[in-house]
């Protein structure tokens, strides 16, 4: 396993710091404390129903916002449902994430400068996904992008997980699959996903590379994951371009907020994944080697809670959308039936009123 | 210049001219390469495109499919081939949940404008799951067209629409007509617009709605009755279908027989039912007759000309609207 980063935040024997100067090294850690103060915020919002059903991140900050650290202008992202952080760091704002999960379409519409696929929810079906882009780029004649594909370990026992390897694998793409093993799907555990000692080893059946990197260590995250990215757009004469990431980590909350971890797992077992919490882990190396003091933290604190407020007061105040927007996009050009369909909804919404229509 | 083709021909001449006409255009599945289709729908096209424009994939239809998902939001215009339609069903996660909804859930950032054909229905003598006919399934998915050809004309022009659409189409073959007759197909690029229907018989008694490899029976039904007068409808298209045509017809006839060969319950025959009741009940003499398969899984060889509707089967349908 990949690490560059002990428990303690100490450099391991022989680790190099990747090449990122100070500043991106303290961006990363910025980047990391808001993707977590953003996710408590998300769980409390729930908590007091403002916001619907949220899928929280606590714990993976490291393998987020490490492997989007080390993406390229150009390449793309394809998300699952829980890469908040990733997401944030490619471009999207946060504002938008919270729409999404307060239910309004139009927190997954990605800006169009942002190069991330929209969320899929259902396993492993973006990773078939993912090879498609890269396909396409590659077919394309591009060789200066890569495609990140992101999943949990549920996922890898899914078909959709296979066919988007192997057909990777088979046609070369520039792909970079990177599994968060956050040990748990839902209830059931890694051991129940497969029987594999590793996930990365399984890269070995589609011919191609497989990584394991300590996912809570965002410096290995990142180096491991700018290495893959890199072999995809060039690599040596006897490789071939995909490799499946497996980044070890712990999702220190809920699969969901709609479900109760206590009832699955042993709190001592979380106690443990905690000592390893990637955020105190980068926080101490960074005051270790004099790139950050507390006045640093505690500025950076200030500004984070500043920017979740922003955008919880941002989605807040966004009005519902208008319910026209459902017949919309569903076509280039609205087929007739759904025009009439239209047609008749608006005259029911005129005849009663929005009140009316909406439940109390 | 034209060329008398059969249906399966004119699939291969569409594709062609708009692989010629579009460097976007691709065509990918099993055996669609060298072997040129286990229909021989991609016969020449590797030879002619090359290996990056005509590929050989691994077995796997959700692979095939979700990988075409990815290609057609990346700008390219996948047209995919499942060997037989009854093997859509790995790949139906990626029709329903992602080909279908790319771009409402994206807001139109992303869209996926890529035609997924595939064989379909009975009648061939084939294995256990090689002859269904679901296209219910696909109609029942907004976000989705769905077109099914009855003539090797129909076959070229719709295929080249379904293309050119900026939406996913799903495009059904009936591979029992695949062979069955020739007809004059036009060498150029031409476009058969998708949505609308072909009234292919003109009548003033009853009218018969119905699509794909049925529409022949339909007809030959419609020929041997001679004191009827039969108004043959083919919809070509079931998503979106073509009401005007189809209501325009049962004004002027009052009765209606629909002939499918999916199994009735939830069958297209249901909703052209139910469009009828709502807009045309007053015009209405007789109860609508549905003449389709039964609610029964595809049965083997031995017994499909008892499932599938035959003109015998039609005549009876028509002549019970007729006669109520």
């Amino acid at each position: 396993m990949v690490r560059v980063l002990d428990e303690d935040g100490e450099l391991v024997d022989g680790a190099e710091v990747p090449d990122l100067s100070d500043d991106e090294l303290v961006e990363m850690y910025r980047q990391m404390k808001l993707a977590r103060r953003f996710d408590e915020r998300a769980v409390s919002l729930q908590r007091q129903g403002r916001i619907g059903t949220y899928p929280p991140l606590s714990g993976q900050e490291g393998a987020q916002i490490g492997s989007a650290f080390a993406l390229a202008e150009d390449d793309w992202m394809v998300p699952s449902y829980r890469e908040h952080g990733a997401a944030l760091v490619r471009g999207l704002p946060l504002k938008d994430t919270l729409l999404y999960w307060m239910g309004d379409e139009r927190g997954n519409s990605v800006p169009e400068d942002a190069n991330i696929f929209t969320v899929a929810v259902p396993i492993a079906s973006q990773i078939p996904h993912a090879t498609g882009l890269a396909w396409a780029s590659k077919l394309r004649d591009e060789e200066d992008k890569a495609f990140l594909c992101y999943f949990g370990d549920g996922a890898t026992s899914e078909g959709d997980f296979h066919e988007g390897l192997n057909f990777a694998g088979v046609f070369d793409t520039p792909n970079v699959f990177f599994c968060n093993n956050n040990q748990w799907a839902i209830s059931v555990p890694r051991e129940r996903q497969t029987a594999s000692e590793t996930i990365a080893q399984k890269a070995e059946a589609y011919g191609f590379e497989g990584v394991q990197v300590d996912g809570m260590d965002p410096l290995a995250v990142y180096k491991v994951t700018k290495d893959a990215l890199q072999k995809a757009k060039n690599p040596d004469d006897d490789e071939l371009r995909p490799t499946l990431v497996e980044a070890v980590q712990y999702r220190f909350g809920a699969h969901t907020t709609a479900d109760d971890p206590s009832v699955y797992r042993d709190e001592a077992e979380v106690e443990e994944w905690k000592a390893k919490d990637p955020l105190p882990r980068l926080e101490t190396f960074l005051k270790n080697t004099d790139r950050l003091d507390d006045d640093d933290v505690e500025a950076i604190e200030a500004d984070i809670e500043d920017d979740v407020a922003a955008a919880i007061e941002a989605a807040e105040e966004t009005p519902r959308p208008d319910p026209v927007e459902m017949f919309q996009n569903v076509y280039a050009d609205m087929p007739q039936r759904l025009e009439q369909q239209l047609d008749w909804f608006e005259s029911i919404r005129a005849e009663h009123g929005d009140e009316a229509l909406l439940e109390d | 210049m034209s060329e008398n083709l059969t249906l399966v021909q004119a699939v291969r001449d569409g594709l062609r001219d708009e692989m010629a006409e579009d460097d976007d255009v691709l065509v990918m599945g099993e055996d669609v390469g060298k072997n040129g289709g286990v229909f021989r729908a991609t016969e020449g096209l590797f030879d002619e495109f090359g290996d990056e424009r005509v590929i050989d994939t691994p077995l796997a239809e959700s692979g095939i499919i979700g990988t075409a998902v990815g290609m057609a939001a990346y700008g390219l215009k996948p047209v995919p081939e499942i060997q037989f339609s009854g093997f859509m069903y790995p790949g139906f996660d990626q029709i329903v949940s992602h080909m279908a909804r790319l771009r409402t859930r994206s807001r139109g950032r992303f869209t996926c404008p890529m035609v997924l054909r595939a064989p379909m229905g009975g009648g061939i003598r084939a294995p256990e799951h090689h002859s269904e006919s679901k296209e219910a399934f696909y109609v029942h998915e907004a976000g989705l067209k769905v077109a099914m050809p009855s003539t090797p004309y129909d076959a070229k022009g719709m295929l080249i629409s379904a293309i050119r659409d900026p939406d996913p189409v799903i495009f059904l073959e009936p591979k029992k007509i695949y062979r069955a007759f020739r007809e004059e197909v036009p060498d150029d690029p031409y476009e058969v617009e998708l949505g609308e229907a072909a009234v292919r018989r003109e009548g003033s008694d009853v009218s018969v709605f119905t699509w794909g490899a049925m529409t022949r029976p339909a007809m030959e039904a419609a020929d041997n009755i001679e004191d009827i007068d039969v108004e043959v409808v083919d919809l070509r298209s079931l998503s979106p279908i073509d009401f005007d045509t189809v209501v325009e017809s049962f004004k002027k006839t009052g009765r209606a027989a629909i002939v499918h060969e999916a199994p009735n319950t939830c069958g297209v025959g249901a909703e052209i039912t139910a469009t009828l009741q709502e807009e045309a009940l007053l015009y209405q003499e007789a109860p609508i007759e549905r003449i389709t398969g039964f609610d029964v899984p595809f049965p083997l060889a031995a017994l499909e000309d008892y499932y599938l509707p035959e003109p015998e089967r039609i005549e009876s349908g028509i002549r019970e609207a007729f006669e109520f």
